[in-house]
C-alpha cells in the first residue's frame, strides 16, 4: 500500500524541527530512518499529516565516546555504530543486538535511536539500551531534558515524549570495570524481531562476586522488561548456574508476555528463563575474560 | 487532506535529475514510474523482501522504505547502473547468469545490489563461507526459492574475482 498524503519538512536545526513539532502538534512524526515508521504508514496504521524529517539537521549523526560514556545523535545509523571499533571496546552488547536487527540494508538506514523511540517491545534496541542504563535527550520548546530509559518506556510504541518533543541523544553510561555483556535471543528466522530477547550486564569484583547486574527483556510485556528486582539476590554472590537458573525462573513469573503468531505467554516464559540464565552465564565469563 | 509536493534534485546512475514529486512519493515509485528504471522491482512495499534494494551514497537502502523527497541531493544507483553502457553484464550479473542464479528474475535487481554491497565489502584473499553469503543475502526473499543457484552465483564470483590473484601467488 502507499502512505496517505503528508506534507515532508526538511528542517536543518533541531530548533526548527521543535517548531514543526509544535506547529503540528499531534499531527506530526518524526522522521530518522524509517525503517518502523514508513512500513506503518504504507499499512496506514500511523497516518502523520506532516513529516519532520531530521536527517538535514548537521551533528544527528555523531557517534561519540567519552567519559561521560556513548553518546549517539538521533540519526547515528545502526550499522555505523555496530561497526564502530569504539562502541565494539566499550559497549559491545550494543553491537551485539544490533547485529540481530534485520539485514543489512535497513541497519543502513535505521536509527539506533529511531528504534529506542518506536518502543516496540518486542525489539532488540530497548531492551538493550535499558539493560546499559542509557538515558534519553529530548529537545523540546522549553529546551532539552534528560530521561531515563526506566521511565522513558510507557506503553506499547508509546513514551514519555511529549508530541512537540524530539529526541536527539542517546547516551550510555560508561560500563564499570570488569564488566561482560551478552545478548541472546531466540527468533525463528534470522533478521525477524525475536520471539523473546535477553540483554544481561554483569561486573564482577576482583574476589568473583557479582557487584553490578543488569537484566532487561524484549517481548516479555508491554514495554521493556526492566528484572532489576529478579536480579538482586546475585549482588554480593557468586554468580554460578543454580542461582543464574533462579533469576531465569524468577524473570519468567514476573514479566508479562504475549501470546501471538510466533508463540504462546507460556512458551515466551520458558524462552525468557532459559535465554536470561544464558545471557547471565555468558556476561558473567565475559565479565571474568576481561580480568 | 492533500499532502505536500517538493522539488528534487538528485544523482541517478550518474545522471543530474530534477523533478517535482509529490511527498508520499517512495523512491522506488520515482525510479520506476518517473524515471522509467523499472530495473528496481517493488514486492512487499513492507521492508520485508528486498527487491527494491538500491545503493543510496554508497550504502544499500530499501527503496521502499524511503521517500523520494529524503532523496533530495544524494547519489543513487539502481541495478541499471551494473552493466556497461554497451550492455557488458557486470561480472555479478554474469556470475547468476553462469550459475541459474535466477528463475523469474523478479528478486534478482534487489538480490545483485545486495551482493554488489558484500562483494565489494568483502577482502581478496579467502572467500566467504556458504553461511556467510546466506546471512549476507538473508535480507532478499527469492520467492521461487532459487537460493542455491544465487549462492552458487555469489561463490563462483568470489572465484573468478580472487583466481588471478592466487595464481600470483603460487
Amino acid at each position: 500500500m502507499k502512505s496517505a498524503p503528508f506534507t515532508h519538512h526538511a528542517p536543518d536545526s533541531v530548533g526548527a524541527a521543535v517548531e514543526l513539532l509544535g506547529e503540528h502538534a499531534g499531527r506530526a512524526r518524526v522522521l530518522a530512518g524509517g525503517q518502523s515508521l514508513v512500513p506503518l504508514m504504507h499499512r496506514r496504521i500511523e497516518r502523520p499529516e506532516h513529516l519532520v524529517d531530521i536527517n538535514r539537521v548537521a551533528g544527528l549523526d555523531r557517534i561519540e565516546a567519552g567519559a561521560e560514556g556513548l553518546s549517539l545523535g538521533a540519526v547515528a545509523r545502526q550499522r555505523a555504530v555496530e561497526t564502530s571499533p569504539e562502541v565494539a571496546r566499550g559497549w559491545p552488547l550494543l553491537c551485539e543486538a544490533i547485529a540481530e536487527v534485520a539485514h543489512p540494508a535497513i541497519r543502513n538506514r535505521g536509527t539506533v535511536l529511531g528504534s529506542v523511540c518506536q518502543a516496540d517491545p518486542s525489539a532488540e534496541l530497548p531492551a538493550a539500551a535499558l539493560a546499559l542504563g542509557g538515558r534519553v535527550v529530548a529537545a523540546g520548546p522549553g529546551g532539552r531534558r534528560r530521561i531515563e530509559l526506566g521511565e522513558f518506556f510507557t506503553g506499547v510504541t508509546r513514551t514519555a515524549l511529549a508530541p512537540d518533543e524530539v529526541a536527539v541523544e542517546l547516551v550510555l553510561p560508561p560500563p564499570p570495570p570488569r564488566t561482560g555483556s551478552a545478548w541472546l535471543e531466540l527468533s525463528r528466522r534470522s533478521g525477524d524481531l525475536p520471539v523473546a530477547g535477553v540483554a544481561a550486564v554483569v561486573g564482577l569484583e576482583p574476589g568473583g562476586r557479582c557487584d553490578h547486574v543488569r537484566v532487561a527483556c524484549a517481548n516479555a510485556g508491554p514495554v521493556p522488561f526492566d528484572a532489576a528486582e529478579q536480579v538482586r539476590p546475585l549482588l554480593g554472590a557468586a554468580l554460578d548456574r543454580e542461582s543464574a537458573a533462579a533469576v531465569g525462573e524468577a524473570v519468567a513469573a514476573a514479566c508479562d508476555p504475549v501470546s501471538d503468531y510466533q508463540g504462546t505467554a507460556a512458551e515466551r516464559r520458558r524462552v525468557l528463563a532459559a535465554l536470561t540464565r544464558r545471557a547471565l552465564l555468558v556476561a558473567a565469563s565475559r565479565a571474568g575474560g576481561a580480568l | 487532506m492533500s499532502g505536500g509536493r517538493t522539488e528534487i534534485e538528485l544523482t541517478v546512475n550518474g545522471e543530474c535529475r530534477r523533478c517535482q514529486v509529490e511527498d508520499r512519493t517512495t523512491l522506488a515509485d520515482f525510479l520506476r514510474e518517473e524515471l522509467g528504471l523499472t530495473g528496481t522491482h517493488v514486492g512487499c512495499e513492507d521492508g520485508f523482501c528486498g527487491a527494491c534494494t538500491v545503493n543510496l551514497d554508497g550504502a544499500t537502502a530499501r527503496s521502499c522504505l524511503l521517500y523520494a523527497a529524503q532523496a533530495d541531493g544524494c547519489a543513487v544507483e539502481t541495478v541499471e547502473s551494473l552493466a556497461g553502457p554497451d550492455g557488458e553484464l557486470h561480472p555479478l550479473q554474469e556470475a547468476f547468469r553462469r550459475c541459474h542464479g535466477l528463475q523469474c528474475g523478479f528478486c534478482t535487481p534487489g538480490m545483485l545490489m545486495a551482493a554488489q554491497e558484500f562483494v565489494e565489502s568483502w577482502p581478496p584473499g579467502s572467500p566467504p563461507s556458504d553461511g556467510e553469503i546466506r546471512t549476507a543475502l538473508a535480507g532478499n526473499l527469492c520467492r521461487c526459492t532459487g537460493y542455491q543457484g544465487i549462492v552458487a552465483a555469489l561463490q563462483s564470483y568470489f572465484e573468478s574475482r580472487d583466481q588471478p590473484r592466487r595464481r600470483d601467488e603460487r
